[in-house]
């Protein structure tokens, strides 16, 4: 077994991405992920690798655009104000069908919120973010240790899938420490013939590109891009399900609030109320198939979230409204408490 | 004796621009100057957003398509990606000089060892017409319908002289293509901007002051005569900055 280090969660990822085979990042100064552009600029350097600290999140993520047009792995991390920045290269990055490994350490919002732990970018990242019918890959870490592997995992996805991967952390998850067993390193095995490396005179040119004028070819695009997103939905949904094969009540969290939950849901255990937890590790593709599962059984789901109830629309759509979902939050930087979110499956198992 | 032919560097897809469009001719000084220097093979080009933005489908080398503006973003990370290819970009002013000007400004202060060929003609021409940032002052466009006034708008912007301010940048060429010695000009400037990253240099960037007959509302002989008469004596001719003669560190 590998030796566990202590690191903090934006570190986890860092390092992470290198033993991905990422050797390219660029980012623009931004709290709270700050510690990954901090750890790869000293890193990269030592490694043969290229940190660029970018003049702005447009210009970061359109260096990413660059670098994935070439063939090769590479990452850029902001918190929420950065990404809404991002949100137009995130369509191109779609259009074009690039890979790339995108963080989000989530803080509070709207506008330039605060700097604190958030959750209320879920819509963004599930939804869109920019223009146009695409999706993204959205992977929810709840530990530093889960920052490091879902960061191995998003690269592999964006390779295996021609899509662009969102690691949807927040300022928790971030700033903590935690041992981490760092994963071993990973050599990237998807190849990419239509990477612009220059013709060679060998072949045809490669073309990156997101524009086409003639709509019945766009649409063509469009179709074939969401049967790639189908397989994604029919294959790589991940969650954790814990005490929720008998619940009475399902609590739905992922992050730091499916850390806070699963205190709440052993509390209730000790008191006699059959709680259980799902934390889906994937929000795009969401999870559905545990929530159905669980709402055959179960009389009452709660969304533990930090937002202002963003997931639960999810939540709802999974058990097609068939059970009453509730929100359990708090907003603004703020994180519920174990005792809040055991006062919330109470007052479910009251009902 | 073959005396003239089409520069392999272009593909057999008929241009879409207007007749009497300088694109033509600049798209050829690049071919010529990637053909002369036998680099097709190793060469990738980003297009932009504007009249050239499906430049992809004209050269013959590896081309990305990027978002408007951000050309020398997508550039610096091909060229970080792939230090041994040749990487330019061909954008026009409102491209460059107007929503990516960002994007120009800290290319050029990193030395990025890119080619950039920036196409100036005054005036937005796949949208129809508006003013650019380097419409000149008094010129009616769609959206300077009494012509530019710059009390309200302010100034165009001297791309040029702006960027040879900056410590970072190679070299900094303004031509034109409105007669056949500026042609031939032209030609050996965009030659010297990609020899330049042969050879290390940095960033390279060549203005060509150009013209839009149809946007301007001129037959093409009298875009050519305002481009002579107004453009020139705005936009001055010349080598603004080479450090090439320089040792490389």
């Amino acid at each position: 077994m590998a030796e566990k280090v202590l690191m903090k969660g934006n570190e986890a990822i860092a390092e992470a991405a290198i033993l991905a085979g990422c050797r390219h990042y660029f980012g623009y100064p931004i709290t709270p992920q700050t510690e990954i552009a901090a750890y790869l600029a000293k890193r990269m350097p030592k490694i043969g690798g290229c940190f660029l600290q970018a003049e702005s999140e447009i210009a970061a993520i359109n260096m990413v655009y660059g670098v994935a047009s070439a063939g090769k792995r590479v990452m850029t991390s902001s918190s929420s104000p950065g990404i809404s920045l991002k949100g137009e290269g995130l369509s191109y990055l779609a259009g074009s069908d690039l890979p790339a490994l995108v963080v989000n350490v989530q803080r509070g919002g709207p506008g330039l919120g605060g700097i604190q732990p958030s959750q209320s970018d879920y819509f963004q990242a599930t939804r869109g973010g920019g223009h146009g019918d695409y999706r993204m890959i959205v992977l929810a870490p709840a530990s530093a240790q889960e920052m490091a592997d879902l960061t191995i995992k998003g690269f592999d996805l964006a390779d295996n899938y021609r899509v662009t991967c969102m690691l949807l952390a927040d300022g928790t998850m971030g700033q903590m420490m935690e041992p981490v067993e760092l994963p071993a390193p990973v050599e990237p095995s998807v190849g990419k013939p239509w990477a612009v490396t220059g013709t060679e005179g060998k072949r045809r040119h490669n073309i990156i590109n997101s524009l086409s004028l003639v709509p019945e070819e766009l649409e063509q695009l469009n179709f074939a891009r969401f049967e790639r997103y189908a397989e994604i939905e029919r294959k790589e949904p991940m969650w954790e399900s814990f005490m929720a094969e008998d619940a009475d009540i399902v609590v739905v969290a992922f992050g730091i609030a499916a850390r806070v939950s699963k205190n709440a849901v052993v509390a209730a255990r000790e008191s006699g109320i059959k709680a259980g937890l799902i934390r889906p590790i994937t929000l795009w593709p969401f999870p559905k198939q545990p929530l159905a599962e669980a709402a055959q059984k179960a009389k009452h789901f709660i969304s533990v979230e930090l937002s202002m109830g963003q997931m639960i629309e999810d939540v709802q759509l999974a058990i097609r409204c068939s059970r009453p979902v509730t929100l359990c939050n708090r907003v603004g930087g703020m994180i519920p408490t174990p005792e809040q979110v055991l006062e919330s499956i109470r007052s479910a198992n009251r009902r | 004796m073959t005396v003239f032919e089409k520069p392999k560097s272009l593909t057999d897809a008929p241009f879409h621009y207007c007749p009497g469009c300088t694109h033509g001719i600049i798209h050829r000084l690049v071919a010529e100057a990637i053909d002369g220097l036998g680099i097709e093979g190793v060469t990738v080009g980003v297009a932009p957003v504007g009249c050239a933005v499906m430049a992809y489908n004209y050269f013959a080398c590896d081309m990305v398509e990027a978002a408007h503006g951000r050309a020398p973003a997508v550039a610096t990370g091909l060229k970080r990606a792939m230090p041994d290819r040749i990487v330019f970009t061909y954008q026009g002013d409102g491209d460059l000089a107007s929503i990516g000007m960002a994007e120009t400004v800290h290319s050029a202060t990193r030395n990025e060892n890119i080619t950039v060929i920036f196409v100036n003609n005054a005036i937005y021409g796949m949208t129809g017409g508006q003013m650019a940032p380097t419409s000149l002052p008094g010129q009616v466009t769609q959206t300077s319908p009494y012509g530019r006034d710059v009390k309200t708008v302010g100034y165009p912007i001297r791309v040029c002289e702006m960027l040879s301010q900056l410590d970072g940048p190679a070299y900094i060429e303004r031509v034109a293509v409105n007669n056949v010695k500026n042609v031939r000009n032209a030609g050996k400037a965009i030659r010297k901007a990609f020899e330049n990253q042969i050879n290390g240099r940095g960033f390279s960037l060549v203005e060509v002051v150009s013209s839009c007959p149809t946007n301007w509302g001129m037959t093409p002989q009298n875009a050519l005569r305002w481009v002579e008469e107004n453009m020139i004596p705005y936009y001055p001719l010349g080598v603004f900055k080479d450090r090439t003669a320089e040792e490389v560190k």
